[in-house]
């Protein structure tokens, strides 16, 4: 319990706060490092006291202006040194402003530790004991449960590999270690240190993509599609909050597909604005209608849009075959006007939300859904996707910290005890990341390898 | 149905079984204090060694002078019948440089049980126990195959291979707990009842060839070094050995053809055998069909003695039937017109599922019985005699009230040995490489005894004479290094100048060369690792605040809420001493920990669960 643990108190949504909880023996030095005010060094403040100041990265730049609590022992929640600090919503200002206190020393918070540290410290009554344990153990499925989602599936399998890869060169050395009267033929440190090299380029890659997660950093893709003059560049325009594309009421007007970015709930998204989907009039119109299909294919996840107050057409009818797969929102324009769209009672239910992007009705139900649906229906909060991500970045940053210099021993042949000493704590480091051990591994990897039974 | 007599005399320890475990055990309890009892069902082959007629090699190597450090009898045994000395990865770092002996196998065994006969408060006994006494779950004494009862406060059992043993020749199947040796039969079924889980394993050995009819000439051949590190911190530097040559040569194509053809007729092969056999050691079929793309194998061989012509052929384990074995034999080269003196073998036995111990080795079931060597799955004479020692230090402490001893991850590999026994599972017999120690820098062979020989004083295992030379070296090491870190050159004290990969501590200008090489070794050895360890350091400090944190015993993981279902199932069954042992179990996670955690201060100050 010496740690110093940091992590992000809030869930977040757009425009609101975030608050960032250290709590620790190294509380106020962490803070002390991060935040400039006019008021000097908040480990000089008055407890219980709130401030307004910046905070700094450790190029001196601004992440945000901030109000800091100092909250000293023993009189706060978990008994230790605490400190607060509200920023501004918005998850890469939160999760920049956390990413500095781990970086000033602070470690990344378990689920519910904030909670455990308040109850074995007596500040929370013993009769609860029953329910903290509840907090925990609920946190962490849904932790697990997060990160077992597809949200970073990928980044699991592709340190696995670096993993497995490490293991290879460990068990050259190990072997050569622990069987020097075997006939075997370990690889020799140029072969090694070569792989070496290779692995911690791949894990340098890894950890800026880990950064951010995929939804963060690449965003959704999000076609438009519909019929012509249904109102898809009327609704691009609405989600992203000015003027952008072309309106003008005559059809095949949008020729091309355009895209704009917008940030819908903190989301990064790309929207893709298609033409009109139409027997095509002219080479123009044909191939922009091409790129609606391509783009709609390429998605993420598709709005169609009808207008409602036309009835339902052929065209609707093999637009809606065709633009059927597993994230399409069907989306009703014009519920100002009318309503003369009538879903044939043949075909399942489909569901669909009504908006009007002249009165700007349903517009906020149409972004909820597109957050919604960008998280795969998942529960996950804005929690558990730092706890993904930060933990994944301390862990491969841990790691290349100890494999960098292996490999500077290896090229100056420093002793192999030595050298296998520090890639046992890089694969240990990763191996925390998909769960995994290294001992009985590696016995495995070097049995497998080499044929050893003198 | 014999009548039961009883002993008229009461022992504080009994130890059944007289192998690498048994000797140390005894030894140890008796040289502590306590009236002890060793039991064997064969006088003759006390300390016998079953396999290779070697002690040492990487890790074993160090536990073998661990062994020593503590006061136990093993180093020497091995120094004083030694017939070939060498010390591995001389060409590598000190950490991983591990001294190796070829032993005359008859001299080490009737050496050790002259020891064992004349050592004070100790009784052998040659009997076959096939029954335990309890009462009310704790151990009261033993009864043999013929029906006598000594009565005693603590038993340790180290059967090794020798429950309901089983050896596989080919086709041909011989109970035994080692070749021409009966097994023990009723033991097996009584430790079941008792409630313990016992496991099947297997081994193996290969045949023994006599030296006439070997070719020589055709082999390459293997000296010991020129000057013998010893195993004992207790022998003198100048201790002479007439040493005696190993010879290597290789299998042929031949080999792999024959053993190709006759798989069928192994029982590894053909189902015969339940037991599962360790990676490291196969049989010549293993590394055959394993490894089939291998032109040829290195074989060595190994004298076993210097008044025997019979020689060990490593690396020629086997369960082949006798007429393949011999066709096998002659295809590798030199031994054409070899003759077998005692075939390959395998041997399947009952072992006791060692997470049933706590870390002192007591099982958790019956209080005052003990389990080591081979009995708890491991393989080897070192992991025999280190379990061995460590049941008698503790079965000699319990008897005197005083508190039994845990060795840590971080203090021994005794101590990694023992804390992945009682945390995992083994499937195969578990053995020692340096690779499954953390802190291997630290558990050096050169440094066993300044871990260990303090710890073997207090328990009162290290006599005067051993306390005495070891005082004088460390106060040797401590001045040193103390004048190094006073002494300087230009502007880097001799302590920096050391640590400098090219320079080592006889080129140092103001070296004192007059002092032990082995002093001057260590410091510098400590010197250059210095760095390398500070940073171990401060893992084994959070290490050790995690094993200091016990879980009382009466702990009720099925009242717990919030723990996993698997990690739950774990807990139960591997019942941890410590917070520190619970968090190596595979499947619990650091989550579990935290509800463990919470659970225990909850019951700590209410004093109820």
């Amino acid at each position: 319990m010496e740690d110093t643990i940091a992590a992000i108190s809030t869930p977040i949504g757009e425009g609101g706060i975030a608050i960032i909880r250290i709590s620790g023996s190294r509380a106020l030095a962490i803070v002390d490092a991060m935040f400039v005010s006019a008021k000097g060094l908040p480990s000089t403040y008055r407890s219980h006291t709130i401030h307004f100041g910046r905070i700094l990265n450790e190029k001196k730049k601004i992440l945000d202006e901030v109000l800091l609590t100092v909250l000293r022992k023993p009189h706060t929640y978990t008994t230790e040194d605490m400190a607060e600090i509200n920023c501004h919503g918005g998850r890469q200002i939160a999760r920049s402003v956390l990413a500095e206190c781990l970086r000033c020393g602070a470690r990344l918070a378990e689920p519910g530790e904030f909670t455990k540290r308040a109850f074995l410290n007596g500040r929370i009554d013993l009769t609860q004991a029953e329910a903290v344990m509840d907090v925990i153990s609920a946190k962490t499925d849904r932790a697990h449960m997060a990160a077992e989602q597809a949200l970073e599936g990928s980044l699991s399998r592709k340190v696995e590999k670096l993993r497995q890869q490490l293991l290879t060169i460990l068990a050259h050395l190990e072997a050569q270690i622990d069987f020097p009267e075997e006939d075997i033929t370990p690889a020799l440190y140029g072969e090694l240190a070569a792989e070496l090299t290779r692995i911690i380029s791949s894990l340098e890659k890894l950890l800026a993509t880990a950064n951010e997660g995929k939804i963060l950093r690449e965003g959704i893709s999000v076609a438009i599609v519909g019929r012509p003059n249904v109102g898809k560049s009327s609704l691009m325009n609405a989600l992203l909050g000015v003027e952008r594309s072309i309106v003008t009421s005559t059809p095949g007007t949008t020729r091309d597909t355009i895209e704009e970015s917008a940030n819908i709930r903190g989301i990064p998204v790309k929207f893709i604005d298609t033409a009109g989907i139409r027997k095509a009039r002219g080479k123009a119109e044909e191939i922009g209608i091409k790129k609606s299909h391509n783009a709609f294919i390429t998605s993420d996840l598709c709005i169609h849009v009808f207008d409602i107050s036309r009835p339902f057409s052929k065209t609707d009818f093999g637009l809606l075959k065709r633009f059927d797969k597993k994230n399409v929102i069907r989306v009703l324009n014009k519920c100002d006007l009318p309503h003369q769209l009538i879903f044939p009672t043949n075909m399942q239910q489909i569901d669909a939300v009504k908006i009007s992007t002249r009165t700007g009705d349903g517009i906020s139900i149409l972004k909820d859904l597109i957050e919604k649906i960008s998280f795969n229906n998942s529960q996950i909060s804005f929690e558990f996707e730092v706890l993904i991500n930060e933990r994944h970045s301390e862990a491969l940053e841990r790691a290349i910290k100890e494999l960098k210099p292996a490999l500077t021993d290896m090229n100056k042949s420093v002793g192999i005890e030595v050298i296998s000493q520090q890639i046992r704590i890089g694969l240990s480091v990763i191996g925390e990341i998909v769960g995994k051990t290294t001992t009985e591994d590696l016995l495995k990897t070097i049995f497998s390898k080499f044929c050893i039974g003198k | 149905m014999t009548k039961l007599l009883i002993y008229p005399k009461k022992y504080q320890v009994i130890v059944v079984g007289a192998g690498h475990a048994g000797t140390e055990a005894a030894l140890a309890s008796a040289r502590i204090g306590c009236s002890t009892l060793l039991l064997t069902s064969n006088i003759d082959t006390i300390s016998q060694m079953s396999c290779n007629p070697a002690i040492g090699g990487l890790a074993k190597g160090h536990i073998a002078r661990e062994i020593d450090a503590l006061g136990g009898e093993m180093g020497k045994n091995t120094d004083e019948t030694g017939i070939q000395f060498r010390m591995l990865n001389t060409k590598k770092g000190p950490a991983v440089r591990a001294p190796r002996a070829q032993c005359d196998k008859k001299a080490y065994q009737f050496r050790m049980k002259l020891v064992v006969e004349s050592q004070n408060l100790l009784d052998i006994k040659q009997a076959m126990v096939e029954e335990l006494v309890t009462k009310h779950d704790k151990i009261c004494g033993v009864i043999t195959n013929i029906g006598m009862r000594y009565d005693a406060d603590a038993v340790i059992i180290t059967t090794g291979t020798f429950l309901r043993g089983l050896i596989h020749i080919g086709e041909s199947q011989v109970e035994a707990g080692r070749a021409a040796e009966p097994s023990s039969i009723g033991l097996s079924g009584i430790l079941k009842k008792l409630g313990f889980e016992l496991g099947r394993l297997k081994t193996g050995t290969p045949p023994r060839l006599n030296r006439r009819s070997i070719n020589f000439s055709k082999m390459d051949i293997q000296n010991g070094d020129e000057k013998p590190s010893f195993f004992s911190f207790r022998t003198p530097a100048l201790f002479h050995v007439e040493q005696l040559p190993c010879y290597i040569t290789y299998t042929t194509e031949k080999t792999k053809t024959l053993i190709t053809n006759n798989l069928h007729r192994s029982p590894l092969y053909s189902g015969d055998i339940k037991g599962i056999g360790p990676r490291y050691c196969p049989s010549i079929e293993d590394k055959i069909v394993k490894f089939a793309e291998k032109e040829r194998h290195q074989i060595f061989l190994e004298p076993e003695g210097r008044i025997t012509d019979e020689f060990y052929l490593n690396g020629a384990s086997s369960s082949l039937p006798e007429d393949v074995q011999l066709d096998v034999v002659h295809s590798i080269i030199g031994l054409e017109s070899a003759e077998i003196m005692r075939p390959a073998y395998a041997i399947e036995y009952d072992y006791s599922l060692p997470h049933q111990l706590h870390g002192t080795l007591e099982t958790k079931l019956i209080e005052g019985l003990y389990f080591a060597g081979q009995l708890n799955g491991t393989s080897g004479y070192e992991e025999a005699g280190a379990q061995g020692i460590v049941a008698g230090i503790n079965a000699a402490l319990k008897i005197k009230s005083k508190k039994q001893i845990k060795f840590t991850r971080a203090d021994s590999y005794i101590g990694v040995l023992i804390d992945d026994l009682i945390t995992k599972s083994t499937e195969e017999p578990y053995r020692m490489f340096t690779s499954r120690a953390e802190y291997r820098l630290q558990l050096r062979q050169d440094n066993a005894d300044l871990r260990l020989t303090k710890i073997g004083r207090e328990v009162g295992l290290v006599n005067d004479t051993q306390w005495d030379l070891f005082s004088k070296r460390k106060q040797l090491i401590e001045e040193e290094t103390s004048r190094l870190l006073h002494l300087r050159d230009d502007s880097l004290t001799y302590v920096e100048l050391l640590r400098r990969p090219e320079v080592s501590y006889q080129s140092l200008p103001k070296a004192n060369l007059s002092l032990p090489l082995d002093v001057q070794e260590q410091v510098e050895i400590q010197v250059k690792y210095a760095g390398y360890i500070s940073r171990d350091l401060e893992q084994i400090q959070r290490f050790t605040q995690l094993e200091e944190k016990q879980i009382p015993s009466w702990i009720d993981y099925e009242k717990i809420p919030s723990l996993r279902f698997e990690s739950r199932q774990k807990l139960i069954r591997f019942k941890p001493d410590s917070i520190g042992q619970a968090s190596r179990i595979s499947g619990v996670t650091p989550a579990d920990i935290s509800l463990l955690l919470i659970w225990l201060k909850k019951a700590d100050t209410n004093q109820t669960l």
